[in-house]
């Protein structure tokens, strides 16, 4: 016990010392300053009288599009069913490639903290860095377009998301069920087996189900580029300005995406 | 045989958790390992099987060195020693027969035991010794749907699965009711008695390791203060271990143990 805490209490407690509290007012300040001065970007290259015409043009659009041509739908089902299996193939193909890296980017599983990891790291920078519209934009002129630059687009695309998710899950994992598997005298690949993948299993569902529930999204595009898909009908849909076929399409994508999302939903349930 | 010697652990960070520690423990005995918090008991422990590298000095298990073996003659040694934990650190997400069998996991190749095809003696001693701890009719149960106490006792037949030359128990009884604790520690010490094993257990319940060990060893900052028996355990030692206190619900305590063992021996 020492005097000088006993003697010299303190009459009142402030939250944040005045320091701190500059520093919060300041941080406010710039942030209002840039909204003012994006805002003036923003208006400077903005044509008003179009912005003014807008609810018109709106309307104007909507009723072209309206009704849609149900007929159509005939015409869908085969891409539909291509945009399927780009998602589920391409997630697929992610996952498989994700799991070895994300074991190789956590701190607590990779062989070599100051090479492997740095590249495994890499590997998942520049596959989420990319959009998978642009992974399919350069595959299509590599591999040609189709369904298959489509499919390894996606699964480019997916190993990022899910290594990343992934190794954070294998960095969290409860030390000591790992140590007492190793304190058996299991080899390196058993105290994965044991240890490890019984703990990551549900994220890895979990996350692998997720990323497919984004993938359909996705997929739904890649035609725009030329990777196969529902993507292709509504480019030419829309080159033809066929604005009810357009319509058509987007309903469509819009109960997959919901369908797709339902059942991750469900599953992602059964899991935890 | 367990044999220490001048046993040493500095830690990265600099903290010096054991400081040139020696004992032997013989075939059977059960020794309790007690000390403050932050002591090194549980540094000690995972020097023996190394789960923590020791700094310098050497441990022997049945005249066999653990420490300066490779990586793969570690986890042969590793096999042939048990460890109980404390919050018992099942895998909590595989079955109750999973967990046992892992003990076998150091004798069967790796896709043996992805695909859980164990030797069917592995599988029928994993049941004797659920049978043993009396949880067979929970078997195919999910770790993690047991109770504390049997959890502990499926750690405790994981460590028998590996037919152990030693066991080596953190704070077995950590996280368990009085009742409980009992209950396991007797299991643990009986199990020593039928099969001869030594035993370190570490223990930071002196009122239990005086119930259930032969021998009491104290570390104090990383070093052994105390080593003898737990009736030898008085206050000037308690307060060498962990300084000065009240010590007289303990010693109440030791007079009544002395009483019960005399009633125990007279029956």
């Amino acid at each position: 016990m020492s005097t000088d805490n006993t003697s010299a209490t303190p009459k009142e407690w402030q939250h944040r010392t005045s320091k701190q509290r500059l520093i919060i007012w300041v941080c406010w300040l710039a942030l209002v300053a840039l909204t003012v001065y994006c805002w003036q970007v923003m208006t400077e290259s903005t044509i008003w009288a179009f912005v003014a015409d807008a609810p018109r043009q709106a309307a104007d659009l909507g009723a072209r599009m309206m009704p849609p041509k149900w007929s159509y739908i005939n015409v869908l089902w085969v891409p539909l069913w291509h945009t399927l299996n780009i998602a589920t193939l391409g997630t697929l193909i992610g996952v498989a490639l994700a799991v070895p890296v994300a074991f190789l980017a956590a701190r607590n599983t990779t062989p070599s903290r100051a090479i492997v990891r740095p590249i495994a790291l890499f590997i998942i920078v520049s596959s989420r860095s990319i959009n998978s519209l642009i992974w399919a934009l350069l595959l299509v002129s590599i591999i040609g377009p189709g369904i298959l630059a489509g499919i390894v687009a996606i699964g480019l695309r997916s190993i990022g998301f899910v290594a990343k998710l992934l190794y954070e899950a294998i960095e969290e994992t409860d030390i000591t069920q790992i140590e007492a598997i190793t304190a058996t005298g299991a080899s390196r690949a058993q105290v994965v087996n044991y240890g490890i993948l019984p703990q990551i299993l549900p994220a890895l569902y979990g996350i692998s189900v997720f990323r497919w529930d984004i993938n359909i999204r996705e997929s739904t595009i890649l035609g725009l580029v030329g990777a196969g898909g529902i993507g292709l009908q509504l480019q030419a849909s829309l080159n033809v300005l066929a604005w009810p076929q357009v319509t058509l399409i987007f309903i469509v994508i819009l109960a997959t995406v919901v369908v797709s999302e339902w059942v991750s939903a469900k599953v992602r349930h059964a899991i935890i | 045989m367990l044999r220490v010697d001048a046993l040493s652990k500095t830690y990265a960070t600099g903290d010096k958790a054991l400081d040139s520690v020696s004992f032997t423990v013989e075939a059977g005995q059960v020794v309790g390992l007690i000390g403050p918090s932050g002591a090194g008991k549980s540094t000690l422990i995972r020097c023996v099987n190394r789960l923590v590298e020791p700094t310098s000095g050497s441990v022997h298990l049945n005249n066999q060195a653990i420490t300066g073996l490779s990586r793969k003659q570690l986890g042969e040694m590793r096999r042939r020693i048990g460890m109980i934990f404390q919050e018992y650190a099942l895998v909590e997400r595989l079955t109750v027969m999973e967990n046992v069998l892992s003990g076998r996991l150091g004798y069967v190749s790796f896709w043996r035991s992805f695909l859980r095809k164990f030797p069917a003696e592995d599988v029928q001693q994993a049941y004797a010794l659920l049978d043993r701890v009396g949880l067979i009719q929970h078997a195919n149960k999910r770790a993690d749907a047991l109770s504390g106490g049997q959890r502990q006792r499926v750690g405790i037949a994981r460590a028998l699965e590996q037919n152990p030359e030693l066991l080596l128990v953190d704070e077995p009884t950590a996280s368990l009711d009085p009742k409980t604790s009992r209950s396991i520690m007797r299991l643990i010490v009986g199990i020593c008695q039928e099969r001869n094993l030594p035993a370190i257990i570490n223990i930071h319940d002196v009122v239990l390791a005086r119930q259930f060990t032969q021998r009491l060893i104290g570390l104090q900052d990383g070093k052994v203060v105390f080593d003898g028996l737990p009736s030898e355990l008085d206050d000037s030692v308690l307060t060498r271990i962990y300084g000065e206190e009240d010590w007289t619900a303990i010693e109440g305590d030791r007079a009544e143990d002395a009483e019960s063992a005399e009633d125990e021996s007279v029956a």
